[in-house]
């Protein structure tokens, strides 16, 4: 085990220093293109009508006024879908426009292009839609067996994990009921994009996304066109963190380009944002935990319902994630485990940083504490005493054969010293800046958390990404439809090409469909799937440059680091020196290792790999008027190996901010389905005053085997057990159970 | 247009450079005309309703939300977008302290913490670290927990402070 204090160490580029964003300069200059800057001659601007009703029959759709408007150029409707009116990321259950019922408060009814924004809007309000309103299905519990609201039925997927003997019991049982809250995934950049007609008939579409390719076929459907004719590039992402994998304006924005023959470009505005994109799954989670004496944990039962809202997504990965990893990541013999991913009339959710492993972690680790103090035992000794390790199976039946240095992170963060003291400064207590506390109710709380993530897409799907690198003379050009949200894929190509072929210049190409799919950027996957078929990419070109050096000088090189060495050592020349006047194109793709579904108790070789992160917060809370102020955040986890240290204290810092919104601030507020509060006035984002120092105890260094360069991903454990971590503090300073987040002032004030 | 949407001509200042801004409707908001009419992308749309800092510009000096001035409302006024912060190919040392420090990630809150940053270290060359995060708590960002950006003001607050009475750097 190595434990890095992020050091850049002595070398200058390749893998593991901190080297900075290609885009940089062109982010700080304010000359970056995002999508929503993208512009065209004489091009439309387009807009959607939403239903206001969370349930509803259409009765119909008059949009003859729309069209009189001058500057109106289309209104559009279910009827002029061209393909098949349905799309979805898992599964196509979604209308691309609602043609009879509403199932959600927003669901997109009409479209409409027009030569300004405002009067597409103004078109858009002229739309007249008589409804049948109906009563709303908003109760997750209620779902399962309530009469179908879609007609492929209301539970999208139930799940039952039965591991070890189940009827096990333990000398001390604890019981606990969570409720995790539905948060949003807020990138700043909101939806938008371009949609530009082709004189074959087909269309371009300039997009922010996760996934060019699922973008493809989706809206290939819809249009009823061939794959080839739809040509998806990538547009400036603004974030994403799982908000932006599933279809929003995608078709729309085709069918209006289309229809028209002009270029259309639409912007979401942040209350459209809101209703555009699928959010995190609300959650109910059941737990009752069976330890022995000794404070060993016998078994785990556990019931979770995840409201999946009107259409699947991702709910049945999610629900999968919730129920495998719900018991930590701690080694527990037996265990039942029941998981139902439900449909509801509330806004769909899908994707979000943690998917699933957020949700579980909230509950498990509550659990936790209240076991350790049932025992009365050290929350963290009791934590290590039960910590999962390589060789040991999970409660899937799968063996960890990979890396798992759980009681490394969990000592590493234990031994990290605490913050100071209180301040007596008025502007470091709780309200802050705001001044709102006279520090006379203020108490100080620790809490501490630990999780686990899979890498990677689970459950037997075929997880690839393709990667070509280009040599022209000895300048490199490097081509994947990996989508860049922000999180550094950017750097991480230059880093690797570096790193094998010793050339410090590297041309990024545009991701678009044009070349294999690169998967999704999302399930902390990329650094391994794209990163690893760039690698391998490079690794072609240098295995057809020694061939070609074998054939003409009959010396076969062998690469050490980026130079080739002859096999006596007699000459060596760096690649990059041997690259000079010679072309090479070769094109990878690369796979991890396969996984299998789970059978019907939940058992199965499902994952590829498991990443584990552990978070302790320190916060002071004033009891009296509810307000929390989080001091610090510390942390350890489990990375394989630091590929970019500055970037990966930026993922580790930008997630644990996520997770204390979720925490105390994030909650999108609804009544009978419809959000209350889709704005940032009223759902509340971590400001920089909400955001505490974080400090990063240890980033423990074991390299993951068959991952390239021994890294895990990184970009979810820090938003999973930070959540609870912060919870877990606030109820060691007041004593309250709180069983739901984010905690509101309410449930500390009058708890 | 209309006659719901009355329209009509004005000019704006901006980067110290005229623009005729013709037969507009006068209910666009002075970060559409940068954006749309004037081809300034680098002011950014995040909220629209002055919650989020991405539209920050400066007015005659004084920071605001571009998104909630009236475009019309601006003529006569003398503003300034991140595409004046620096020139061609230089970088401000804000600009490049955010390089260094890795306080970019998507990069949408960019120009508008920089042109908040730029504005407050103006006012406050040495500010504290509570300081600096009441200085920029009106520009969210969602991706970095803001750590590299307060890094990124501290490093520049250090220079300044090292460099005084000294010759200036900051271009």
């Amino acid at each position: 085990m190595t434990v890095v204090n992020e050091t850049v160490g002595i070398r200058q580029s390749g893998i593991g220093v901190s080297a900075i964003r290609p885009d940089a300069k062109e982010k700080v200059k304010g000359d970056f293109i995002f999508s929503s800057d993208l512009s065209s001659e004489g091009m439309l601007w387009g807009q959607t009508l939403r239903s206001p009703h969370a349930s509803a029959k259409i009765l119909s759709i008059d949009i003859s006024d729309a069209l009189s408007i001058s500057g109106v150029h289309a209104v559009l409707t279910a009827d002029d879908v061209p393909g098949e009116n349905i799309f979805g990321l898992e599964r196509a259950d979604q209308p691309v426009l609602a043609d009879d019922f509403i199932r959600y408060a927003g669901e997109p009814v009409a479209i409409v292009a027009a030569d300004h924004p405002e009067v597409a809007r103004k078109a858009a309000d002229a739309i007249r839609v008589e409804y049948e309103i109906l009563s709303p299905l908003v109760d997750s519990y209620v779902a399962i067996t309530a009469e179908a609201i879609h007609p492929e039925g209301n539970v999208i997927r139930h799940l039952n994990i039965l591991h070890g003997d189940t009827e096990a019991v333990g000398d001390v049982v604890v019981e606990g009921e969570y409720e995790v809250g539905m948060q949003d995934q807020a990138f700043m950049g909101t939806e938008s994009g371009m949609a530009i007609p082709s004189p074959d008939g087909g269309i371009d579409l300039q997009i922010s996304t996760q996934w060019l390719h699922s973008d493809q076929e989706q809206v290939a459907t819809a249009l009823n066109m061939p794959m080839e004719m739809v040509r998806v590039t990538l547009a400036g992402v603004g974030g994403a963190f799982g908000g932006r994998e599933d279809v929003s304006m995608h078709v729309h924005l085709c069918m209006l380009a289309l229809h028209t023959g002009k270029p259309v470009k639409m912007i979401y505005d942040r209350n459209e944002s809101f209703l555009g994109h699928v959010h995190r799954h609300p959650a109910r989670i059941w737990y009752r935990h069976h330890a022995s004496s000794e404070g060993r944990l016998i078994k785990v039962e556990a019931k979770v319902i995840l409201d999946g809202g009107a259409y699947a997504s991702t709910t049945s990965a999610v629900l999968a994630n919730a129920c495998c990893f719900s018991i930590g990541p701690y080694s527990v013999p037996n265990a039942s485990v029941e998981g139902w991913g439900v449909r509801t009339n509330n806004p769909p959710c899908g994707a979000m940083r943690g998917f699933g492993n957020v949700q579980t972690c909230f509950g498990v680790e509550a659990q936790m504490d209240k076991l350790a103090n049932e025992l009365n035992l050290d929350p963290v000794e009791f934590r290590l005493a039960n910590a999962l390790k390589s060789g040991d199976t999970i409660i899937t039946g799968q063996k960890i054969t990979g890396t798992a240095p759980v009681r490394e992170v969990l000592m590493s963060l234990a031994n990290h010293p605490l913050p100071e003291p209180p301040s007596d400064n008025i502007l470091e207590r709780p309200g802050g800046t705001g001044r709102t506390t006279d520090g006379s109710h203020v108490k100080r709380g620790v809490g501490f958390a630990a999780s686990i993530k899979n890498l990677m897409f689970s459950e037997g799907f075929d997880d690839f990404s393709e990667a070509r690198c280009i040599v022209n003379d000895g300048f490199i050009a490097i081509q994947t439809a990996c989508v860049e949200v922000g999180q550094g894929f950017v750097t991480l190509v230059h880093q690797i090409v570096q790193e094998i072929l010793g050339i410090e210049k590297v041309d990024i190409l545009p991701a678009d469909t044009s070349i294999g799919s690169a998967g999704s950027t999302s399930a902390s996957r990329q650094s391994w799937m794209s990163g690893g078929a760039v690698m391998k990419a490079c690794e072609a070109v240098v295995d057809s440059l020694i061939s070609d050096l074998s054939n003409e000088e009959g010396i076969t090189f062998e690469r050490i680091g980026t130079v080739l060495v002859a096999p006596d050592g007699s000459t060596s020349i760096p690649v990059a020196d041997a690259l000079q006047g010679r072309n090479y194109d070769e094109t990878v793709v690369h796979r991890h290792a396969p996984t299998v579904p789970l059978d019907k108790n939940g058992q199965g070789d499902a994952h590829v790999s498991f990443a584990f992160a552990a978070h302790r917060a320190v916060v002071d809370v004033d009891e009296e008027l509810g307000l929390v102020r989080v001091v610090e955040i510390a942390t350890s986890q489990d990375v394989g190996r630091v590929l970019n240290p500055i970037q990966a204290r930026g993922q580790i810092e930008g997630g644990i901010t996520q997770g204390l919104g979720l925490a105390i601030l994030e909650e999108i507020v609804l009544v009978d389905g419809k959000i209350q509060n889709a704005n940032f006035t009223d759902y509340l984002l971590p400001t920089a005053l909400d955001t505490p120092t974080i400090e990063i105890a240890a980033l423990i260094e074991e390299p993951e085997p068959n991952a390239p360069f021994g890294a895990k991903g990184i970009g979810e454990p820090p938003v999973i057990s930070s959540t609870p971590a912060v919870v877990a503090a606030i109820r060691d300073a007041t004593g309250l159970d709180l069983n739901r987040v984010p905690i509101r002032p309410e449930d500390i004030a009058l708890g | 247009m209309d006659k719901d949407k009355p329209s009509s001509g004005y000019s704006l200042s901006v980067n110290d450079t005229s623009h005729e801004i013709s037969k507009s409707w006068l209910g666009e908001s002075l970060l559409y005309v940068l954006r749309e009419k004037l081809g300034l992308y680098g002011s950014k749309n995040a909220c629209e309703q002055g919650e989020c800092g991405s539209c920050s510009v400066l007015m005659d000096g004084v920071l605001v939300c571009s998104c909630l001035v009236l475009a019309a409302n601006a003529t006569g006024r003398d503003i300034k977008t991140i595409e004046s912060i620096s020139d061609d190919d230089s970088l401000t040392d804000v600009q490049k302290a955010f390089v260094d420090a890795g306080a970019i990630q998507c990069g949408f809150c960019t120009p508008g913490l920089l042109i908040t940053i730029h504005d407050f270290l103006e006012t406050n060359p040495e500010p504290n670290v509570l300081e600096i995060r009441e200085a920029i708590s009106g520009n969210l960002c969602r991706c970095t927990g803001y750590g590299r950006i307060v890094e990124a003001v501290q490093i520049v607050s250090k220079q300044k402070s090292v460099g005084k009475g000294g010759s200036d750097d900051s271009s």
